[in-house]
C-alpha cells in the first residue's frame, strides 16, 4: 500500500528533519502516528499525501514509485487519498457544503450524484443546519468536522489525518474516530497523527508508529517487515 | 479555449470581485491607445502611398525662354512631341490663366486682374506623367526631347519636393506601427502580472485544490476564465472609446474634405484591421494568462 525505504527529508540546507524512515503500511490497517511536537509527524504525513517529495530514499504508493513520478500523474493519486490537515485549510469563501463537495466536483461527479452524499455527510457531522455557513462563522470544532467530512467524502483508499481531534470535545472526538473506524472497515487504510492517548486506546487493532527526533522507532521491525509480508 | 467553460459550482472557487482591480482599466487605456495608434498608422501609410504613387511618375518642364511667342511655341511643340512618346502617359501644357490664378493667390488678387501680375514674365509649364515605374530611363529620354524642342528648359521631378513629405508621413506610419507593437507588449505584461498576482492571492486555494487532486488544467481554466473576462471588459471599453474618438475625428475631417472621405480614408483593410485588433487582443490575453498560469503551477508540486 505505502512503502517507505530509507527515506530522508530536509527543508533547505538544514539538517534532516526525517532520517532513515522505513515502513510498510498494510492495506486496510489502522495506524496511529505519535511523537513529541516537532518530531516530524506533519512532515512525514506530507510525503504520504504527496505534498512533499523526499530528499532521499524510496517512496512507493499503490505499488508505484512516487519519487520520480512525473507531475501530471500526481492528481490521479491524490484523488485516492483523503487528507485532514492540522490547520483544516477550508476554502474561506466557500460554504461548508461546497467545501465538503469539493473533492467530488474536482473528480467530475455530477451535481445530482453528489448532493445526496454531501447532505448525508453534513447531517452526520451535525452541521445539517449550517450547510451554507462560511468557515469563518463556524467554531474551531465545526471547522474541523467540515475538514474531516471533506477528507472522507470521496471514499479514499488512504486516509491521512493530522491531529484530527485537536479542537473537538471528547465525545465528538470519539464520534469522528468512529467514522475513521467505519471507513477502515470498508477497506480504507488510515493513518492518524495524534497526541491523544484516549483515542489510541479506543481502536483495538491499531498499530503504533512513534517518531522521535525525526527517526521512526521500530524495535520489533514489525513496521518495516509486517507479519503478512514476512513469509 | 479563449474563455474556458467552467462549471458554475467551480467558478465559486474564486471569490467574485469583478472589475475591482486595476487590470480592466489599464487594459482599457492600452487598448484605446493601441487602436488610435493603429488607425493613425493605417491612415498615414495610406496617404504616404497615395502621395508616393501620385508623384512618382510626374515631372514639370519649365520653359523660361525670354521671347513670349517662342516660349509658347516651344511649349506647344514639347507637349505635342512628348505626347507622341511611348513612355509618356500624358502631357499637358498648363494654361496661362491657370498659372495666373495660382499666382494670384499669393499676390492677393484671385481673379488675376492685377496689373502687376499681368506684367509678370511667367514661365510656360508642361506637366508630363510617365508610363510605369522606370523613371531614370524615362528621364534620359525626356532630357533629350527637351534639349531638342525647348533648349534651356528645366525639368522638375515632383518627387524632388514632395518626396521628403511622403517619406516623413511614411516614417510617422512606421512609428505608429511601433507604438502598436509596444502597447501590445505592455498589455501582455499587464496580463502576466495580473495572472501572477491572482496566483499569489489565491495560493492557499490552489495548494488545497492540488492536494485534493485538481489538475493544472482545471486550475488554469478557472483563472484563465476570470482573467479573460476581466480583460475582455477592458478591451471592450477601450475599443468603444477609441471608436468614438475615431468617428469624431472622421466627422470633423469630413467637414474639411467633404463627403465621407475621412472615414473611408482608412480603407476596408484598415477598418478590418481595427476590428480584428480587439479580438486578437482578447485571444492574446487569454493565451498569455494560460501560459503564465501553467508555468507558475509547474513550480508547485
Ligand atoms: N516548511 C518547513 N520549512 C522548514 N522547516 C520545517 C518546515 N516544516 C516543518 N519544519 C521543521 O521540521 C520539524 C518537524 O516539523 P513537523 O511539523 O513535521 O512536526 P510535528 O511532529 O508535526 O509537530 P506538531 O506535533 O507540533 O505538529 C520542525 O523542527 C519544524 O521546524
Ligand atoms: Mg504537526
Amino acid at each position: 500500500m505505502v512503502e517507505f525505504d530509507g527515506v530522508g527529508l530536509r527543508y533547505g540546507p538544514d539538517a534532516e528533519v526525517l532520517c532513515d524512515i522505513s515502513f510498510n503500511l498494510q492495506p486496510g490497517s489502522f495506524y496511529f502516528l505519535t511523537g513529541p511536537s516537532g518530531a516530524g509527524k506533519t512532515s512525514l504525513l506530507k510525503m504520504l499525501y504527496l505534498a512533499q517529495r523526499p530528499s532521499r530514499g524510496i517512496v512507493r504508493l499503490f505499488g508505484e514509485d512516487l519519487v520520480n513520478m512525473p507531475r501530471p500523474r500526481l492528481p490521479g493519486f491524490r484523488r485516492r487519498i483523503g487528507v485532514v490537515f492540522q490547520d483544516f485549510r477550508l476554502i474561506p469563501h466557500l460554504s461548508a457544503r461546497d467545501n465538503i463537495a469539493l473533492p467530488l466536483r474536482i473528480a467530475g461527479v455530477s451535481e445530482e450524484d453528489l448532493s445526496g452524499p454531501v447532505g448525508e455527510m453534513l447531517s452526520w457531522i451535525g452541521l445539517g443546519d449550517r450547510a451554507d455557513a462560511r468557515p469563518a462563522t463556524l467554531s474551531g470544532g465545526e471547522q474541523q468536522r467540515v475538514a474531516i467530512a471533506r477528507a472522507v467524502i470521496a471514499r479514499p483508499q488512504l486516509l491521512v489525518a493530522d491531529e484530527p481531534t485537536g479542537n473537538v470535545d471528547p465525545e465528538m472526538a470519539m464520534r469522528l474516530l468512529g467514522l475513521f473506524e467505519a471507513l477502515n472497515r470498508l477497506g480504507t487504510t488510515v493513518v492518524v497523527a495524534t497526541h491523544d492517548v484516549h483515542l489510541i486506546s479506543r481502536i483495538e487493532n491499531a498499530q503504533m508508529m512513534r517518531l522521535e527526533k525525526g527517526r521512526l522507532a521500530d524495535p520489533t521491525g514489525a513496521l518495516r517487515y509486517p507479519p503478512a509480508n514476512r513469509a | 479555449m479563449i474563455i474556458p467553460r467552467v462549471p458554475v459550482q467551480h467558478r465559486r472557487l474564486l471569490p467574485d470581485r469583478r472589475l475591482s482591480g486595476p487590470t480592466p482599466w489599464v487594459i482599457a487605456i492600452l487598448m484605446m491607445l493601441t487602436l488610435l495608434a493603429a488607425a493613425a498608422g493605417v491612415g498615414l501609410s495610406r496617404s504616404a502611398n497615395a502621395i508616393g504613387s501620385a508623384i512618382a511618375g510626374r515631372v514639370t518642364v519649365q520653359i523660361v525662354t525670354a521671347n513670349p511667342v517662342t516660349r509658347a511655341e516651344q511649349a506647344a511643340a514639347l507637349r505635342r512631341a512628348a505626347a507622341a512618346q511611348p513612355f509618356v502617359l500624358s502631357a499637358r501644357a498648363v494654361d496661362r490663366e491657370e498659372l495666373q490664378a495660382t499666382m494670384g493667390q499669393w499676390f492677393g488678387s484671385a481673379d488675376g486682374d492685377d496689373p502687376v501680375l499681368h506684367s509678370l514674365p511667367l514661365p510656360a509649364l508642361v506637366d508630363i506623367d510617365f508610363v510605369g515605374e522606370d523613371r531614370s530611363g524615362h528621364m534620359e529620354q525626356l532630357r533629350a526631347l527637351v534639349a531638342a524642342e525647348a533648349p534651356g528648359a528645366r525639368i522638375i521631378p515632383h518627387a524632388e519636393w514632395l518626396g521628403p513629405v511622403a517619406r516623413l508621413i511614411g516614417s510617422l506610419a512606421w512609428i505608429a506601427g511601433g507604438l502598436v507593437l509596444l502597447m501590445t507588449l505592455a498589455s501582455a505584461a499587464v496580463v502576466i502580472m495580473t495572472a501572477r498576482a491572482a496566483l499569489g492571492t489565491h495560493f492557499a486555494t490552489i495548494e488545497m485544490l492540488h492536494l485534493i487532486g485538481a489538475t493544472d488544467r482545471q486550475i488554469t481554466r478557472l483563472f484563465q476564465r476570470r482573467i479573460a473576462i476581466d480583460t475582455a471588459y477592458g478591451i471592450a471599453l477601450g475599443s468603444v472609446v477609441a471608436a468614438a474618438i475615431l468617428l469624431l475625428i472622421g466627422w470633423q475631417w469630413a467637414g474639411i474634405t467633404s463627403g465621407l472621405a475621412a472615414t473611408a480614408s482608412l480603407g476596408p483593410t484598415g477598418w478590418a484591421l481595427l476590428l480584428a485588433l480587439p479580438l486578437l487582443a482578447i485571444a492574446l490575453a487569454a493565451l498569455t494568462a494560460r501560459q503564465t498560469l501553467l508555468a507558475a503551477l509547474k513550480k508547485i508540486l
